[in-house]
């Protein structure tokens, strides 16, 4: 042991499950926390989310009910905070399958603390995200006709197939589905385990959840190639779908979205908002269910280095966008960049810039990186310079465009700063509610973890 | 318990019983127990672990999952869907000229290939692996062995199938005592 300071090895991989447990100890630790009444700052996130969700429901219900020009969108911004929350929310999604499936094929094992949490992140920031196409149509009700190609009495018409809106349709619902069957076929395993440690009603809930999972060696074989196959699917899904919804704005012939850059620019951004929002949760998440040696601090230092480098390459972006608008000599692209930085919207570009830009490059120092308060505050400043970021390209591009007769300023309503504030409490309502009753750390991916280190331990001595 | 009916009588004591079972502290326990029960000339193992054991297909001599076939299937079937739903959608049923471009073309219609092919093979996937795997299945008689829960807590667990031709309830209750197994058991099927 005196030795382990030179080891070369015990540097790099620093152990990542702590605190000298055994396997019965993770099964414990996991599983005790679905299982006991929740902690009281389970309740006290519960008092303030679920009155902020309702408010969700109540502007959902006066939007439908009114009609959707209750909304601050209006000619010449057509598109205003429903789509810049809707690629918020999308975006904020990507670091989970990011997690998932991405490390897990590059075999970082960091990743198995931290990708249960950030699957469901997934899972609700899409169901967050989709709240506004269904809503931006007014009759949601009748929406499935407009966005899926169901064969119809009704309209009697196909979808434009030639349009990027349909393949967003498509990638998002896509997207949402696949995260689903890749975070419950990992939950599977975990289920049968907190089948096996309860009894009664609980026990055939579970039981029934976990389809009578036995882990038999041929049942792990299966089992494990259907979680590669997943994995690499979901690997140019993620990749895609941002894509997919770049090419929303890229494939117009507006100035500020028409270019190329586009693509890889929101997927980088995409990962950079949804690992900030990861570290947001599982700050609080760990703090609440005192996780320390499984969620350590090699995991969050992990993703803030991936936050300063997703960080730098979206204020690459931004950089590059103005060498081309420079570059173009296109007189109306060089305008719309100009107006961007220095127009009425000056203050939400400069906010963007600096809450995605400057505030990040804290975290070259590892003081920032191991610094819990530290990470959360830059993580919440991405957040919101993540919301900027699609704000700025969405509304700077469409206020001012050829016609200076048709220039105009957005103003939100309070119906849309309520359906934003409402989304929020939606996610950390079904946040916490996934926190209390699935286990909130793969168990089964953990074990396979600290078996190669007590392996490699092994080997050490 | 199922009913035993009188013709399963005939065939001895075998088909009431499901396998002799037993616990190991270890994945390593197990793996050297499987390798050692199949040189004894046993066949019918079944292995049962909380998390995947590396190489222990080799030493049951399992072959490899043929799920990836099924998906590459699946996912040729969601290609094939996306190209005749946009085709037939758009050039042949309801025919709208938009912007000049043509009714159908390959590259506008890559994105929902793509999408619909990865969605059609992540239900291959999830559905294939369920299929092989003969899940869902509520009822084994796995769980009547009393230590079973150990499988998906700290236990490494190894059953030897009444069918097997070697199988002889005392012999394999030595050996897997042998071994290091501890809960031994004759478990009823």
């Amino acid at each position: 042991m005196a030795d382990l300071a030179l080891d070369p090895r015990v540097e790099l991989n620093p152990p990542l499950v702590t605190g000298g447990q055994t396997y019965a100890d993770l099964t414990e630790k996991i599983s005790s926390i679905t299982e006991q009444p929740p902690p009281k700052q389970w309740y006290f996130g519960m008092a303030i989310a679920v009155p902020v969700a309702l408010l969700l429901f109540g502007c959902l219900t006066y939007l439908v009910s009114t009609g959707i020009g209750v909304w601050g969108n209006n000619i010449p911004v057509g598109w205003g905070w429903d789509i810049t929350n809707f690629v918020w929310w999308i975006g904020i999604g990507h670091a989970g399958t990011l997690i998932s499936a991405i490390l897990f094929l590059f075999r970082q094992k960091w990743r198995t603390s931290i990708n249960r949490a950030a699957e469901a992140m997934t899972l609700f920031a899409v169901a967050c995200a989709a709240i506004y196409p269904l809503f931006h149509t007014g009759r949601p009700w009748r929406a499935a006709y407009w966005l899926f190609p169901l064969p119809n009495e009704y309209l009697h018409i196909w979808q434009n197939f030639r349009s990027p809106l349909m393949w967003d349709v498509f990638a998002v619902s896509t997207y949402g589905t696949v995260s689903l069957l890749f975070w419950y076929v990992g939950l599977i395993p975990d289920l049968a385990t907190l089948r096996d440690r309860a009894a009664g009603l609980r026990q055939k809930i579970f039981a029934i959840m976990s389809f009578g999972w036995r882990g038999s060696a041929r049942q792990w074989k299966h089992y494990e190639l259907a979680y590669l196959i997943l994995a690499g699917i979901s690997t140019p899904l993620v990749l895609s779908v941002h894509s997919i919804v770049s090419f929303d704005f890229a494939t117009s012939v507006l100035p500020g979205w028409h270019t190329t850059i586009f693509p890889p620019y929101f997927v980088a951004g995409a990962i950079y908002s949804g690992f900030a929002m990861v570290v947001s949760l599982l700050v609080l998440a760990r703090w609440i269910y005192g996780l320390q040696n499984l969620i350590t601090l090699k995991h969050l230092d992990n993703m803030c280095k991936v936050m300063l480098a997703t960080g730098m390459i979206v204020g690459f972006s931004y950089g590059t966008e103005y060498f081309i608008a420079w570059y173009s000599a296109n007189p109306f692209e060089q305008f719309t960049f100009r107006n961007r930085a220095f127009g009425p919207y000056w203050w939400a570009y400069w906010t963007m810039i600096t809450c995605n830009v400057l505030s990040p490059q804290l975290f070259w120092f590892k003081k920032m990186r191991q610094s819990l308060v530290g990470m959360f505050i830059i993580s919440i400043f991405i957040n919101i310079g993540m919301w900027f970021e699609r704000f700025v390209i969405i509304v700077t591009s469409l206020h001012r465009d050829f016609l200076p007769s048709s220039w105009g300023y957005f103003r939100p309503t309070w119906v849309d700063i309520g359906t934003f504030t409402g989304t929020i409490g939606l996610f950390l309502t079904l946040f916490l509610l996934f926190l209390r009753f699935l286990p909130a750390i793969a168990i089964a991916e953990v074990k396979g973890v600290l078996h190669g280190q007590i392996q490699r331990e092994k080997g050490d001595h | 318990m199922a009913a035993k009916l009188p013709f399963m009588e005939t065939n001895g004591d075998e088909p009431k019983y499901y396998a002799v079972m037993s616990d190991f502290n270890t994945p390593e326990d197990l793996l050297r127990a499987v390798r050692t029960a199949r040189t004894a000339g046993y066949t019918q193992l079944e292995a049962f672990s909380p998390f995947p054991i590396h190489g222990i297909d080799e030493a049951m001599g399992e072959g490899r999952s043929p799920l990836g076939w099924i998906v590459i299937l699946c996912a040729l079937a969601g290609i094939a869907l996306a190209i005749l739903l946009q085709w037939w959608t758009g050039a042949i049923d309801y025919k709208l000229v938009i912007a000049g471009k043509p009714l159908f073309a390959l590259e506008p219609s890559v994105p929902i290939i793509f999408e619909l092919g990865v969605l059609v093979s992540a239900f291959g996937a999830v559905i294939g692996m369920l299929a092989l795997n003969k899940l869902p299945q509520y009822w084994h008689p796995f769980f009547n062995y009393t230590a079973h829960a150990g499988a998906s807590n700290d236990r490494f667990l190894l059953a030897i199938s009444a069918t097997d031709p070697k199988f002889k309830t005392d012999e394999v209750k030595a050996l897997l005592d042998s071994l290091g197994g501890r809960n031994t058991e004759l478990v009823e099927s």
